[in-house]
């Protein structure tokens, strides 16, 4: 079935509620440290205090001998049992040709720490108290070492890795830089922009967790674990850490709260539980504080760019050059060299024709917590320059912010961008006309005069994004340096009485799968959604996976299930065929039921089910019995989720206070199966999007490489009664190649609304005189920001 | 040490060390797993409980500071046939969650904002559930919630 006759069927567009909820409002939600296991020992991780240090000896002599201890491991340990280091996923070739650095990330420290929070000791006690006291008592003696912690100091900052002296992972290029150098020779303006897109932390609400076990009786591991693609867990960690057989080990991914992507990646706490549940024949479990995440999570962003745009006299964009200076942190996480390029420098043309564009990216190491993939990956760094440097020239050249983008809008399809991609579908100007519609920026003009009449500042913002999702043809991501297929897997189990269960390698921690994907296979086969059940996140149940993030779910994981769903129904047709006595050509199918063309015979989907399992009246020489068909679903291309948002600000000039008054989303997500959930991910975007902008930052300290921000109460997160009610509209032009027509709707929130609110800032600012401002634009930084223009 | 004191309506008495936390009380002793932990600084909210009438962070008190006292987690919110509390259907007709590792929290917090503010606004709901903190719903759907909810258990 196509993209068109999918989204006509029944329940196709309802806000169904969710079927998930229930358990989490009664609190029977099974989050991975709500599983207790007999046999249950617990862990602690002993960290390193410095960000950068020689270890000259570890004493565990008296924790040892500590109450309750039952093992404690240091890096020796592993190195003796020939444990790998964790593999990065994505490799990255460096300008000269040659393959990235790539420095060993041992899952225990070998002789240097490198941040504060490595891992050094894992001491595993009968009760966590015992384990947490024992812990207090080893004794790791550090030789300091000098630290670097900000990105624009890491060349000349100490080494951390001997592969790399002076800390350059790589230098990566995309376009065709004498082109972009010819076509700023003619131009008629340059509008030129430096910005730092600030270091985030994640925290989903659910900090990591794991338990490790085995079983010597069957020579099983399993792994309980808060991660959003656990088949990808136990691939990276059987094949390339611990050297196990994949059909030995069990990953778990149960009820995860939250992942946001930092719960994509094989961490070392992961390998280290199911490594020493051997060892010790126990259950392991670790929880992870919040301080503890704060310091262990992977982080995002934290890039510092340059950026130049050469336009004629209309401004019309002529050409893009950027170059962008990466943190990756002190080891290469999973996805993280993909991030500052794959998935950012590839978006950079954005929504517009600009026929030229050039990137080029230095990727370095420093001594913080390893940066990788957060909500939206390289996608919001590329659209928070663009749309800012698009706003910057809009006001250089004394046009509308609105008027710059119409003037450079995509409006042909399919598009091929300078930088890669080709775009299949799209509608700019549509999304950019409903959102000024819902934002109605024709009263801005009084609104702001009504704030000046109370002695605030007003501004506007635009923010023209468009993401890359659905990650990715798997050949093409090959191509492009990644290490693993960007397939997913669906298995649609019918059982005798015509219910469904549906196995999907996608991964919900929120996201309300178990929902959307059952609306799939109830419209598609005619039953109630209450009919269907869907299962995720267990290696041992669903057949293989790739997992959720990326947006890739519903158009990846419910594509490969709408393959599973076309294998049904072929073979359904059949069985039908042969109980009416009717040729397989003649047999229609529609709302559950299935007819002989012509005629009134028909036959209910329950009762076709029961044929396949009790195949007295079945063609059993040409067919097998049974209902049950798994399919893989490589897409052939991204999908390209695009909107509009528009912010208004009012700022006191003052206190440099400044709270978001009016937010306008238009998105254009393709075909939405559940308006309730998708509105309900664009409104959680949009708050981590706008706290980035105004409140969320990561800070360490620069003398000493500690972390300055490592609890909830020096990282702003926002709250309740931060931000306005949003405006949410919808522009819909179907993806052209998934038998959907979804695009992704995850991180849409989280990509646009950054640059939105920075340039109603910069717009309520320009009166006096400032600028330039860089995330978040704390009341603090706008206080500043309006002194220095004084 | 051994502290007696009511939960969900039932009396009950818990032997654990002297400086064993309410929540940990809750989640390990009576394997009450509703109740999460979401930080380590009484900032999330996702351990909230209602002790006496009043919301508590359970990870910022002590288990024998609630000897005697009644205590309601959110598996005391349902009724005993499982039919859901007005709240906690408006969240689910509201979607006013997501993952549900903050939801039990802050169902807690909303059933006792509308308890003593039956009335309240929007910019008062978004106020009072200050204290608790969500990574996914962006708010504006809890906050949908809780008024209906609020209506719903006036009513």
């Amino acid at each position: 079935m196509g993209a068109s006759d999918f989204s006509k069927l029944p329940h196709i567009g309802e806000s169904v509620r969710r079927k998930e909820d229930y358990r989490f409002l009664t609190g029977a939600g099974q989050y991975t440290d709500d599983i207790d296991l007999a046999n249950m020992t617990h862990c602690v991780f002993v960290r390193s205090p410095h960000a950068h240090a020689s270890i000259k000896s570890i004493n565990k002599k008296a924790a040892l001998a500590a109450p309750g201890v039952v093992g404690i491991y240091d890096g020796q340990d592993v190195a003796a049992d020939n444990v790998n280091g964790l593999p990065c996923g994505w490799l990255i070739t460096d300008t000269s040709g040659q393959p990235m650095k790539e420095p060993p990330h041992p899952i225990l420290a070998q002789g240097k720490v490198r941040y504060v929070g490595d891992h050094v000791v894992m001491v595993v006690a009968e009760t966590l108290e015992q384990a947490k006291n024992a812990a207090e008592l080893i004794e790791v003696d550090y030789d300091v070492l000098p630290s670097v912690v900000d990105v624009r100091d890491a060349a000349k900052g100490p080494a951390l890795h001997d592969v790399a002296p002076d800390n350059h992972c790589y230098k990566w290029a995309i376009g065709d830089k004498a082109q972009v150098d010819a076509a700023f020779a003619n131009a008629a303006h340059i509008t030129k922009l430096d910005l730092i897109n600030n270091r985030l932390v994640p925290n989903p609400m659910e900090p990591r967790a794991a338990i490790g076990s085995f079983n010597r009786a069957s020579d099983e591991y399993t792994l309980w674990v808060s991660n959003q693609n656990p088949h990808v867990e136990r691939l990276l960690m059987t094949a390339f850490v611990l050297g196990l057989p994949e059909h030995k080990v069990r990953v778990i991914a149960p009820d995860v709260g939250g992942g946001f992507g930092s719960k994509i990646y094989l961490y070392a706490e992961d390998v280290c539980l199911t490594w020493a549940s051997k060892k010790l024949n126990r259950n392991i479990k670790w929880v992870c504080d919040r301080s503890e995440a704060f310091l262990s999570d992977a982080h995002g962003r934290d890039h510092a760019s340059h950026a130049e745009l050469a336009m004629d006299k209309d401004g019309k964009f002529l050409a893009l050059k950027v170059h962008t200076n990466a943190n990756l942190g002190a080891y290469l996480s999973t996805f993280s060299t993909a991030v500052p390029t794959i998935l950012y420098a590839t978006l950079l043309a954005g929504q517009y024709t600009t026929p030229q564009v050039y990137v080029e990216v230095d990727a370095w190491f420093t001594n913080t917590a390893p940066v990788d993939a957060y909500r939206g990956a390289g996608r919001p760094e590329a659209t928070y320059l663009l749309e800012r440097i698009v706003s910057r020239a809009a006001w250089e050249m004394g046009l509308g912010q609105d008027e710059i983008r119409q003037r450079n809008f995509i409006t042909s399809f399919p598009y091929q961008t300078p930088v890669a991609l080709q775009y299949d579908i799209g509608d700019y100007p549509a999304c950019m006309n409903e959102a000024q519609k819902l934002a109605d920026t024709a009263g801005f003009a009084k609104r702001k005069a009504e704030s000046e009449a109370k002695g605030l500042l007003r501004g506007i913002g635009y923010s023209s994004y468009i993401e890359a999702c659905g990650i990715a043809p798997s050949n093409i991501a090959g191509a492009l340096g990644a290490r693993a297929g960007l397939f997913e897997c669906g298995e649609v189990r019918v059982h005798p009485t015509g219910s469904v269960t549906v196995f999907t390698g996608s991964h919900s921690h929120g996201q309300g799968h178990e929902t959307t994907f059952a609306q799939v296979v109830a419209s598609r086969l005619g039953i109630p959604v209450e009919n269907v059940d869907v299962v995720h996140g267990d290696t041992g149940r669903v057949p293989f996976g790739m997992g959720t993030y990326g947006s890739r779910s519903i158009s990846v994981g419910g594509a490969a299930i709408m393959r599973a769903l076309d294998k049904i129904e072929a073979k359904a047709k059949k069985i039908a065929a042969h109980l009416m006595e009717a040729s397989d050509a003649d047999i229609e199918f529609a709302n559950g039921e299935f007819s002989v063309k012509g005629t009134d015979k028909k036959i209910p989907f329950g009762q076709l089910a029961l044929t396949a399992y009790v195949p007295h009246n079945y063609p059993l020489d040409k067919l097998e019995p049974g209902l049950n068909e798994t399919a893989f679903y490589d897409p052939t291309n991204f999908t390209f989720p695009a909107g509009t948002y528009i912010a208004e600000v009012e700022i006191n000039p003052n206190t440099g206070e400044t709270r978001v008054d009016r937010f306008t989303a238009v998105d254009d997500f393709g075909t939405i199966i559940n308006p309730m959930i998708v509105e309900g991910q664009v409104h959680g975007g949009l708050v981590q999007g706008i706290g980035q902008a105004l409140m969320e930052n990561c800070v360490y300290d620069k003398e000493t490489g500690q972390l300055l921000t490592g609890s909830f109460m020096d990282y702003a997160m926002p709250r309740a009664d931060d931000f306005p009610h949003f405006n949410i509209g919808h522009v819909c032009t179907p993806c052209t190649h998934n038998p959907l027509g979804t695009k992704g709707c995850g991180e849409a929130g989280a990509i646009g609304s950054p640059p939105a609110v920075m340039n109603a800032v910069l717009d309520a600012l320009a009166p006096l005189g400032v600028k330039d401002l860089d995330m978040p634009a704390s009341a603090h930084r706008v206080w500043q920001a309006i002194q220095a223009a004084k | 040490m051994s502290v007696a004191f009511h939960i969900n309506g039932k009396s009950v008495s818990v032997e654990a060390a002297p400086n064993t936390l309410l929540v940990q009380a809750i989640r390990e002793n009576l394997k009450l797993t509703g109740t999460h932990v979401g930080c380590d600084t009484a900032q999330c909210g996702a351990c909230t409980v209602i002790v006496d009438g009043d919301p508590v962070k359970s990870c910022n008190v002590l288990l024998r500071q609630v000897e005697g006292k009644q205590v309601t987690t959110i598996e005391g919110l349902a009724k005993p046939d499982g039919s859901l509390h007005p709240m906690q259907a408006a969240f689910k007709e509201c979607h006013g969650l997501q993952c549900g590792y903050c939801t039990t929290g802050m169902v807690m917090s909303a059933v006792d904002l509308c308890t003593k503010h039956p009335n309240a606004t929007e910019a008062e709901i978004r106020e009072g559930l200050e204290g608790n903190l969500c990574r996914c719903t962006g708010y504006q759907n809890i906050v949908k919630a809780v008024q209906q909810g609020a209506a719903a258990m006036k009513a």
